[in-house]
Formats: C-alpha cells, structure tokens, sequence
C-alpha cells in the first residue's frame, strides 16, 4: 500500500477516540436489529405452534399466544406418525455417523501418513470430485440401485456411506497432517500396525475432526429429502423429511398444527448445534484455515 | 530421486508399505469408481438414446439433445429460473455473509451471542424450513407482509404471485447468510492485527482498510465460497419441489419455481424419459464446469494468495 499522510495530530486523534466510541455504539444497535430481525421468524414459529387455530386467522395478528395449547404438539405428533419416521431417521443417520467416521478416518489416514506411488494423484482426483454436482450422478445411480433391486430398501441411501466421502476425507486428512508422524513412528517400533495406529491413535487424537463430520453426516441425514424421495415408496419407511412432507399436503393450512410438526423435527438439530456449538466453529476453522 | 542401491534396500518395506496405503484409500477408489466413474460414463452413453430404465434403450443420436433446445420451452423456462436464482442469490448471500462477519469481526461486547443468533437460522433446513416460509410469507397474515405493513406498505404476494415466488425464495436464503458468516470470521480472525494498525498509524479509515486489507486476505475464502455456491446454486430443487403453492404440480404457480433440476427430476421419475433427463444433466454439468474453470482463471487477477502460508 502506499503511504498516505495522515492529520496524527492530537486533535486528530482526540476525535477520533469520541468517533469510535460512536461508531462501536450505532454497530451494537444495528447488530441487536439484526439480531431481532433474524429471530422474530422463530418467534413467530413457536407462537403460532402454541396459538388455536381461531387465534391464528385473527388480524392483527397477537405476538403473544392469548392461551397456550400444549396440545398442538401431541396432536401433530400422532397426526403425522412422526414416531415411526423418527425412528426411521435416527436408524439411517445412525449407520450414516458411523459409515461415515469409519470409513473417512480410515481413508484419510492413508493419504495422509503412508506413502505410497500415486497418492498424490489419487488425491488430487479425490479433492476434483468434490467439484462434481451430485445431480450429474443421480439418475445414473438410481439406475444401478434399481439393477442391483436395492430400490425400496434402505441400501442406496447407507451403502456409498462406507466408501468415503471427498469432503470429509479432505476434513480428516488436513487435521491427520497436523499430527506428528513422530507418532505414527514410535508405535511401528512398538510392532503397531497402521490398523491400529488409525484405531487406537489417530482416531482419539483427531476427536474434533471426527465429531465434526459425525455433527455433519447426522444433519445430512436428518435432512435428507432427495434420497428417499426417490428410492423410498413405502410410508412405513420414510424418513422425517418425506414424512414432514405428506404431513404439509395432509394438514394444508393447520399452521399451528404444522408449526408444531416442523419444530419437532428442527429440534434435534438446534439442540446439537447448541451442545457441540465449539465444533461447528471448529469445523469452519478447519476448512477455512486449509483454503486460505 | 532415491539413488539404485537406496532403492534396493528400501524396496521391500517400502513395497509393503505402499500395499498398505492402497489398503487404506482401497474403499474410496472403489467408492469412486461405482458411484462416480461408473455412473459417469452411462450417464453420457444413455444420454444420447431414448432409455427409460424398462424396455428401451435406443441409440438415437444427438436427438435427446436438440429436442432439448428446440422442442422444450419447459427447458429454457427451467434454465432461466434457475439462472435468476443463481444471479440474485450468489452476489446477495455473499455480500449480507460477508457484511454480517466484518461487523461481527469489529472488537465488541457479546460478540459471541451474536454469532450464535446470526449463525442460528442457517442450521434450520429440510423440509421444516420451507414449511415456515410458507406460513412467513403467506399474503394476507403472514409475518413478512404484516412487517412491509409497518411501513404503510402493502406487501406482494409472494409463492402465489409467479413473480414474487423467486425473490420469496432468495429472501429465504438471506436469512440464512449466517453460515457463510462463520466462514468468513473464521478467516477474518486469521487476518494479522499489524495490518490494520500500520495502516491505521498510515490513516487509512475504516472503508479504506476494508478494501485494501480485509478483502484481498480474505480472497482465497470468498472464491472458494464463490464457487460452492454457484455449483450449488444451479443445483437448487426442493424449493421448488415443496414450496409450490400447488403440491400435485411441483414446481407452481405457473411454472416459476420450476427450477432445472427439478424439470429433469420430472422428467426422470415421472414421465421416466432418462436419457432425456440425463442429457439435461449433462447440459448443466458443462455449464458449471466452464463456470468454474473461468471462475478459476479470472482468480488470477483478485485472489491474493499470501506467500508461505500454503500447506
């Protein structure tokens, strides 16, 4: 940068101290607007799940539920069979977490600690398949699943989970580098196999990494909505989000009703993100701090 | 390179090393070659045939491909949704991501219950999300409309107008910039503190110094981030597959959220024309190819790499 001459002198900086103290205060202002504005939706969501249904078509509309009905969330409960597409849910992001925290770790490892001809080529490979859009291989992929006569169960959705995800893979093996390979040394001298150096070693050393991509792979799986919208038929096997769904065209307008529906199925995913907010920060700190 | 007789000693532990490492990466080839190479490859023989996964499958040339140009306004309709979402969504996302992590990034009390506030609405998503915008943006009492009323303003009708039903949707989006936030003040903190000071000392004011220091240390970040969301941009679907105000036609009203995607989803799992579908994906596939190689190109000239710092 160039150098530009500057008025430093003390009237200058005397101001500049007043103008700071200004500046910090119309900022804490309009972060505390912003702040309103981005929870008066939430706000809004948990009134009307509270609200009757009369409440709800009154105008103006009330801020404040004039009676609280508790009752919207069972009857939306057992309106939409959430139940049984919970458990469903937590069965697929289950096997996902753990798919996924095997199958990454033990992948990253090798490219991250052993070496070998042509890793580097299989990783660059690796990282250029991050680039392409999962859209280019859904139809095809159905198509194998439907050769294979998976559609209909549960297979398409939990099998390419055990073979590794680029992303993640790229996750762990960035936070695999940073280990010494001291490490990995003094346990091959104590007869340690690389099985279980990854077992026993690297997966407690990288416990941030690997919750991150467990905190990742659950949301994901919470989430899905393609995948079983096209490999799942039967309603006894949907997921949350399909459920969610069919719950909307079944209830139209019920907003208090649909509120209630959709809070419960957020839920788990706010209360994750509240116990394990230091990883979520932690993820972006990883990814930022290797593409920066 | 290891001289003849290095080699020689090392062969044997070093080869029985290497059989370990492709051990190790073993599941992710396989992975790629299944779920990637393999589909990969159909996907573009299929996409010039009239396959429809039962009992067809018919080379008929490039025909999947002109009646895409030529014979398919629903094509160039889907094309277009999708590119004005991307056009609008991508600047905006980034810019409100990139404004909500400086102000944040700025020494101030309850910095980090801010974080959590603005970060708290990027983490609500499935179909829950689009089911509160829907209730948000209905016309009449809906919570957006009813604050446009505020200002003595009467709002439009938003998924039931076919013009309002996109920038509904990229409001939706704005209210999840958050994510993109926490990126940004991640590296946003990784900015050393002596630029600023030396610069401050060289009177550079607050909108010089985020110009000339904040931005350019923080390219690589935003060009990463310019990238994941234009791929993922031109990926968008279940919007417009659940917040169509009419649920027997996905896509509705009128066709305006009837984004690329979910017009080759159709195509795909409903009329089960596949090598249509897959030719439409193919289109899109070269489209975001080229964007990101020219994205990568024109870096040159804005992304500042600093040196050493690469891993």
């Amino acid at each position: 940068m160039s150098t530009r001459a500057a008025a430093s002198d003390g009237r200058y900086f005397q101001s500049r101290k007043t103008k700071q103290r200004v500046g910090k205060t119309i900022l804490l202002l309009v972060l505390v607007g912003i702040s309103l504005l981005l929870l008066l939706p939430l706000w809004w969501m948990i009134a009307t799940s509270l609200k009757s249904l009369t409440e709800i078509m009154t105008y103006p509309p009330t801020w404040i539920p004039k009676a609280i009905h508790w009752e919207n969330y069972e009857l939306a409960w057992s309106k939409g069979h959430f139940t049984r597409y919970t458990l469903n849910t937590l069965l697929l992001a289950g096997i996902g977490v753990v798919s996924h925290i095997l199958a990454n770790t033990f992948i990253a490892y090798g490219f991250a600690k052993i070496k070998f001809p042509g890793r580097n080529f299989l990783f660059s490979l690796m990282l250029a398949t991050m680039m392409i859009p999962s859209f280019v291989t859904l139809i095809p992929q159905y198509i194998m699943f439907s050769k294979f006569h998976w559609v209909g169960t549960y297979l398409p959705l939990t099998v390419p989970g055990f073979f590794g995800a680029a992303y993640q893979i790229f996750l762990i093996r960035q936070f695999f580098m940073s280990i010494p390979n001291e490490l990995i040394e003094a346990g091959k001298i104590d007869g340690a196999s690389h099985y279980y150096i990854w077992w026993k070693i690297m997966i407690p050393l990288a416990k941030p990494a690997v919750v991150v991509i467990a905190i990742m792979t659950f949301q994901g799986a919470w989430n899905d909505f393609l995948g079983p919208l096209i490999y799942i038929n039967k309603e006894s096997m949907f997921n949350l989000q399909i459920g969610l769904q069919s719950f909307k065209g079944q209830e139209t307008t019920q907003w208090h009703y649909l509120m209630a529906g959709s809070l419960m199925a957020m839920l788990p995913v706010v209360a994750l993100f509240f116990f394990f907010q230091r990883y979520f920060i932690e993820g972006m700190n990883i990814s930022s701090g290797t593409k920066g | 390179m290891a001289s003849a007789v290095k080699k020689r000693r090392m062969g044997l532990q070093e080869r029985k090393e290497a059989r370990q490492g492709f051990i190790f990466v073993s599941p992710w080839v396989i992975g790629f070659l299944v779920f990637t190479a393999v589909p990969l490859l159909f996907s573009l023989y299929a996409s010039f045939t009239n396959y429809d996964i039962t009992s067809r499958q018919d080379w008929i040339g490039t025909r999947n491909y002109t009646n895409m140009f030529f014979h398919d306004p629903l094509f160039w309709k889907s094309l277009h949704n999708t590119l004005y979402y991307v056009v609008f969504s991508v600047p905006l996302t980034t810019l409100g991501s990139l404004l909500l992590a400086v102000m944040l990034n700025q020494k101030i009390p309850g910095m980090k219950v801010f974080r959590t506030v603005f970060y708290l609405p990027s983490i609500l998503s499935g179909v829950a999300l689009y089911i509160l915008w829907q209730m948000l943006l209905t016309p009449g009492s809906g919570l957006i409309n009813v604050m446009i009323g505020w200002f003595g303003v009467d709002g439009p009708a938003w998924l039931v107008d076919p013009v309002w039903t996109k920038p509904a949707i990229i409001l939706m989006k704005l209210w999840s910039v958050g994510g993109g936030m926490l990126l940004y003040l991640a590296s946003l903190q990784n900015v050393p503190e002596q630029l600023y000071e030396a610069s401050e000392i060289d009177g550079a004011g607050p909108i010089r110094r985020f110009w000339h220091i904040t931005v350019p240390m923080i390219t690589p970040v935003l060009l990463f981030e310019l990238i994941t969301h234009l791929i993922g941009g031109f990926q968008i679907f279940q919007e417009g597959y659940v917040m169509s105000n009419d649920m027997n036609a996905p896509g509705s009203p009128v066709n305006s959220l009837l984004f690329f995607n979910l017009h080759m989803f159709l195509k795909a799992f409903k009329v089960y024309d596949m090598g249509y579908a897959m030719a439409m994906a193919w289109f899109l596939f070269v489209v975001v190819i080229v964007l990101t190689v020219a994205n990568m190109l024109l870096s040159k000239y804005w992304v500042h790499y600093e040196g050493g710092d690469n891993r």
